[in-house]
């Protein structure tokens, strides 16, 4: 298996030097994101919540009237935007990270199950992505988040619920047509119980697809943490994501516009980016899943 | 009609039906695992006899069976509670905002296929030029765009700057501008993929090749054999963006005090409104299973080949 994965590895890495320039910027993008997220504490020049009043709505370094001190500039409490950003960065990249994770895994698991056992637990499974497919995740969230009110577990919960049916609607789908291969007959043959059929010959042969799949499911769950954020109804002061910060600074767009405009263009680079970086993964590791999928 | 395609249809909803009725029970269940419904559904002020009343008027003193089939009856007839902002009850504030909605996600519709289609077409005609490698950029660039950074721009540019177009409410047609174009381009970003993909598959099967051969035109080819039978994975398509389209309209509306289902929904969460929350979440629900039916519907009739069997299938 590691003989494997080693190989996937490799070719994926000579392709990488095969791949566009606009992938490779993609991939530079998306790396420079997650090291920033990563190094934030040592990045930022102010702590993202230091208030200076005396200093509010400066114009980034590159208008008139901006200074060195607030390279991108201050919101309406005189924080620095360059910090908060880097800080939002942080919080929306670990939301939507294990949020992606989450969804993944549960997702994965139950078309897993589904497809194992068939029967009744096919049925409900199915029925739960009927039910996902029919409501959109964001009122799924809202929904729960009005009774509920609102906890960072419990967002974290509901943004995996982004994509979570395509996770189980692949793995279920994979595993009905690879699990009467002559491969896993003959394992089970040698009475190798569920549990190691599953995760030591089925999900191996279909890792590349969740992964994929994944890659390409990220933009939609950054999108659906920055949406609620946005609405308010997500990450709450004085923590900050990049969602929460153009839904603050859409009240200053006449006079202090960058408080807004900024964070929405490196949710929108970033967004772009990982698309991008999923389509072109998708089209080299794996041609099973359709193209409008 | 064949009988297969009637089966199909039955069979479609059936399903329908059954998520519909699943639907209502998650929101069941959310009510319930939140805790007691009539320290939910009525404002905190209220005295503790009419919470006693409310009680038992709803059956809350009864088995948790009986409260649910009481709950399905209660949203069969449409009876969902008042609203604790407006003292009015909440499916009329539903019915109030939907007109508004309708209006911006129709136009919304309509603009997106506009610019969707021309675009997706043209792309897939000049296949592997320049022309089809920058109309596929606008698209990625298109529906990688955050609906609600869309609208903020548009805002920032056409209200704020150049002060032509107003960027809240919605007294005249012209508020209709600014909120249909946020909806409407990550849309039509999608619809021209879509469209590219479809044609191209359509261009390159035999009946296209005699219609060429018979020495029609390319417009006429387009229009008369193409197009046609690029309908049926089209509406598949705009089936699934429904749902999209709603969540799209959530941040719009908010953005642009627009009046419809969003807004109500996001005030209402804002303000605990919990009666309003539930009952424009079943609307939602009831709206995107309706359109998904009605598209299954379609799809039926249109296309010969749908059979009991690809249905079924289509659900795995």
């Amino acid at each position: 298996m590691s003989s494997a994965s080693e190989q996937v590895d490799i070719r994926s890495t000579l392709r990488l030097w095969g791949a566009s320039p606009v992938i490779v910027l993609c991939i530079g993008w998306l790396l420079a994101m997650i090291l920033i997220a990563i190094f934030a504490d040592l990045l930022a020049p102010i702590h993202y919540t230091t208030q200076d009043l005396t200093a509010r709505f400066r114009p980034p370094a590159f208008m008139t009237g901006g200074s060195a001190d607030h390279l991108l500039g201050t919101d309406h409490l005189g924080r620095d935007v360059l910090s908060r950003m880097i800080y939002a960065l942080r919080t929306s990249i670990l939301i939507a990270t294990l949020g992606t994770l989450i969804g993944a895994v549960m997702g994965t698991l139950m078309g897993l199950a589904a497809a194992r056992f068939r029967g009744i637990v096919d049925m409900v499974a199915m029925m739960l992505c009927d039910v996902q497919t029919a409501l959109p995740s964001l009122f799924i969230a809202i929904a729960f988040l009005a009774f509920f009110g609102n906890n960072i577990v419990l967002f974290i919960i509901l943004v995996s619920f982004e994509g979570w049916e395509r996770y189980a609607r692949l793995a279920r789908g994979l595993v009905l047509s690879e699990q009467t291969a002559d491969y896993i007959r003959a394992v089970e043959a040698f009475g190798a119980g569920t549990g190691r059929v599953v995760f030591q010959h089925l999900l191996p042969n279909i890792a590349a697809s969740l992964v994929v799949q994944a890659t390409l499911n990220f933009p939609g769950t950054i999108l659906l943490e920055t949406s609620l954020s946005f609405l308010g109804l997500g990450v709450q002061p004085p923590d900050t994501s990049l969602g929460l910060m153009l839904g603050e600074g859409r009240r200053y767009l006449l006079n202090a516009w960058w408080i807004a405009v900024l964070p929405g263009i490196i949710i929108f680079l970033t967004t772009l980016a990982m698309s991008l970086f999923g389509d072109w993964l998708r089209d080299r590791l794996d041609p099973t899943i359709n193209k409008e999928g | 009609m064949k009988m297969s395609s009637l089966k199909a249809i039955g069979f479609r909803a059936v399903r329908s039906l059954v998520t519909l009725l699943l639907c209502v029970t998650l929101v069941f269940v959310i009510l319930r695992a939140a805790g007691d419904p009539s320290e939910e559904l009525l404002p905190p002020e209220t005295p503790p006899d009419i919470r006693q009343e409310y009680r038992v008027q709803w059956g809350l003193d009864r088995p948790i069976v009986v409260q649910y089939l009481n709950f399905l009856s209660r949203v069969a007839r449409g009876d969902l509670g008042e609203s604790f902002a407006s003292d009015l009850p909440a499916t009329e504030l539903v019915m109030r905002a939907i007109p508004k909605t309708i209006l911006l996600g129709g136009s919304a519709f309509l603009l997106a296929t506009l610019i969707g289609m021309s675009l997706g077409v043209t792309a897939a005609l000049r296949h592997g030029t320049a022309v089809d490698r920058s109309l596929i950029a606008a698209a990625v660039l298109g529906y990688s765009m955050p609906v609600f950074f869309l609208g903020i721009l548009l805002i920032l540019v056409f209200a704020l700057q150049l002060r032509v177009l107003p960027s809240s409410g919605s007294s005249s047609p012209v508020h209709l501008i600014l909120p249909t174009i946020t909806l409407a381009l990550p849309l039509a970003g999608r619809v021209a993929r879509f469209a590219r993909t479809a044609t191209l598959e359509v261009m390159g099967k035999p009946f296209i090749r005699t219609a060429r051969a018979k020495g029609l035109g390319q417009l006429a080819v387009i229009l008369g054999h193409a197009l046609p039978n690029a309908m049926v994975p089209l509406l598949m398509f705009f089936g699934i963006e429904i749902g999209l389209i709603l969540s799209g309209a959530v941040v719009t509306e908010t953005i642009f005090a627009w009046p419809g289902l969003g807004r109500l929904l996001v005030d209402s969460v804002n303000m605990r409104d919990l009666p309003v929350v539930q009952a424009v979440i079943l609307m939602i629900t009831l709206i995107i299973v309706l359109s998904n039916l009605f598209v299954d519907i379609l799809h039926a009739l249109l296309d010969p080949k749908v059979s009991l069997a690809r249905t079924l299938g289509g659900a795995g």
